[in-house]
């Protein structure tokens, strides 16, 4: 087992919170809500945590708990990702609209 | 090579993948690489884990739960797109749970096996990741319910004496036993107290949200996302795993961020939404006794108003999503187009049932994004504007925020509806709007009110337009 590398990790989180906050903060605000489903789906993440878990020679108790979380996660990977695509497939600008129209001048 | 370095760096370009999917959010004509770099992602991530033999053994667990997954994940993508909050909030459930039950077999395989692995930093990490797993596990599932209209779960805000009290009393008792078990993670008693804390946690995340009324739901959303991706992170602690730890982040900061958007579009203060609804000002609803006197319009009036515009501004609210009526409000848009009318759609932030709400709705009924104008962009424009359509919102476009210190909405920012020439507004009943206060731009000399379900009279107004057409 590799040596717990907790400031390593510590320093990942925090770096990896400022991409974030840098690239979600230029997400377009008509893309709010398919931003949370995509984000719900990238936070099932988890399921690498659940597979290791269930899959590995646990007691039985133990890799029931990680089955029903490798469930969980793995709906929210599937509806995550679909209906981010469905939501997504609907903004267009339709043909025949002029680009660039705008109230302001 | 081993096995384990080439898990790691599949690890790291999951994690690229990631941040690239979150970066081609930012239009909605590069957003769907951003869905399919997220596949790959995930993809990868789970090839990578699975496939390390001196750890996982049993497959057909692993297969069976995937399979599992699709068939209660692919129903839930195909929900309506009014039922789009309602899924949110479940899937937060869902993540939520999945953090408190790794995090629960974790120690207790720990507990039952080899005890120095549980350190202080890596039990802080435990407890971290099963509160916030199993609070947002219950309040995303209370949030859900709500939303959905489920029966037995109130709609309207519920609040008892000593609420708040009680609230931060529990969430201090969690705090004392957690901070015990952090020091002691291996007595006797230290499983009952782990119990005892996973029972608060479950407990405080129904408390949370049972004083959270309709209005609220954007931002107590945005916050479960937030809480659902720090249990991820906490995970990615107890795991010593920096894949979990950075896609996490990523979904903790995106919570975060849309959390502070949608405080500042209702004036509340980031502190006092970040810990639930406490101290939230219950709106009484103010009433001076005086009657004042709406004035309504017929749809064939209204009709003939709307012909004459040059420029219309339709404000959807969350009555537009009750009633249906985005594809109507889309016929409305052809028929005034038509006729040379520009037509915008003015959205606040906070429209709806969760952030963006509005956008999906009307992108579904095929209107094109370009219209879709942010409060902002379209306020300095709202004096030009010769007819505001006012659709099923309320609070959004209440003058009392400007200047009524009084006023439970004070300081929210709104849609200068009331500057434009004429307003209609689109109303069901003559009761207030959630926050329980009246309108008065319902009240104003150029405002006339249309009642009735949003989807019947904008299906009205086409129908009188249509005919004049002919």
């Amino acid at each position: 087992m590799e040596q717990m590398d907790y400031i390593s990790m510590i320093f990942v989180f925090m770096l990896s919170t400022f991409i974030g906050i840098g690239v979600i903060g230029r997400v377009s605000r008509l893309l709010h809500t398919p931003l949370m489903s995509i984000t719900n789906a990238i936070s099932a993440i988890a399921v690498i945590g659940s597979i290791i878990v269930v899959g590995s020679d646990h007691p039985l108790p133990i890799r029931i708990l990680g089955a029903i979380a490798l469930f969980s996660s793995m709906t929210n990977i599937v509806s995550g990702f679909l209906i981010t695509d469905r939501m997504l497939k609907m903004f267009k600008v339709k043909p025949g609209i002029i680009k660039g129209e705008n109230v302001k001048k | 090579m081993t096995i384990y370095t080439i898990t790691q760096l599949a690890y790291v370009v999951s994690a690229a993948l990631f941040i690239f999917a979150l970066y081609w959010m930012n239009d909605p004509k590069s957003a769907r690489w951003g869905v399919y770099s997220g596949v790959a992602a995930m993809l990868i991530a789970i090839l990578a884990t699975w496939a390390q033999p001196q750890i996982i053994i049993h497959h057909g667990w692993i297969v069976g739960a995937i399979i599992l997954g699709f068939v209660v994940g692919v129903p839930l993508s195909r929900v309506p797109l009014t039922a789009v909050p309602q899924r949110t909030a479940l899937s937060h459930a869902f993540g939520g749970l999945a953090a408190g039950l790794v995090g629960t077999a974790e120690y207790f395989l720990w507990l039952h096996g080899e005890q120095h692995n549980l350190t202080t930093f890596r039990m802080t990490a435990i407890i971290v990741e099963i509160v916030l797993g199993y609070l947002t596990f219950t309040g995303s599932l209370m949030a859900a319910g709500k939303l959905q209209g489920i029966k037995w779960i109130p709609q309207r805000p519920v609040t008892y004496p000593l609420q708040n009290v009680g609230n931060i009393g529990l969430l201090l008792l969690a705090l004392v036993l957690g901070v015990a078990i952090v020091m002691n993670p291996a007595e006797a008693w230290s499983s009952s107290v782990f119990l005892g804390i996973v029972g608060l946690s479950l407990v405080f995340g129904v408390l949370l949200i049972i004083p959270i009324g309709g209005a609220d739901m954007p931002t107590v959303i945005s916050i479960l996302n937030a809480y659902a991706g720090l249990s991820a992170v906490a995970m990615g602690f107890v795991l010593n795993n920096k894949l979990l730890i950075t896609a996490g982040a990523l979904d903790g900061s995106s919570g975060l961020i849309l959390s502070i958007i949608m405080c500042k579009a209702m004036n509340r203060s980031f502190v006092n939404v970040l810990f639930g609804a406490f101290g939230q000002v219950q709106a009484e609803a103010v009433s001076d006794g005086e009657q004042k006197v709406y004035k309504s319009e017929t749809s064939e009036g209204a009709a003939l108003i709307l012909e004459q515009a040059s420029l219309v501004v339709i404000i959807p609210g969350y009555g537009m999503a009750v009633s249906q009526a985005q594809h109507k409000v889309r016929e409305l848009y052809d028929q005034l187009k038509k006729r040379g009318i520009t037509v915008k759609f003015a959205i606040h932030p906070v429209a709806g049932r969760m952030p963006g709400h509005m956008n999906v709705l009307l992108a579904e009924a095929e209107i094109p994004y370009t219209d879709l104008v942010e409060m902002d962009e379209i306020n300095p424009d709202m004096p030009q504007c010769d007819v505001a359509l006012v659709l099923g919102a309320n609070d959004v476009v209440n003058p009392a925020a400007r200047y009524n210190k009084t006023s439970p909405i004070y300081g929210m920012p709104i849609i200068d509806a009331d500057k434009a020439k004429t307003v209609f507004a689109v109303k069901r009943s003559k009761n207030p709007g959630f926050a329980g206060i009246d309108n008065e731009l319902y009240f104003s000399d150029k405002t006339w009110m249309l009642f009735g379900d949003a989807k019947a009279v904008v299906g009205e107004l086409v129908k009188q337009l249509s005919l004049d057409t002919d």
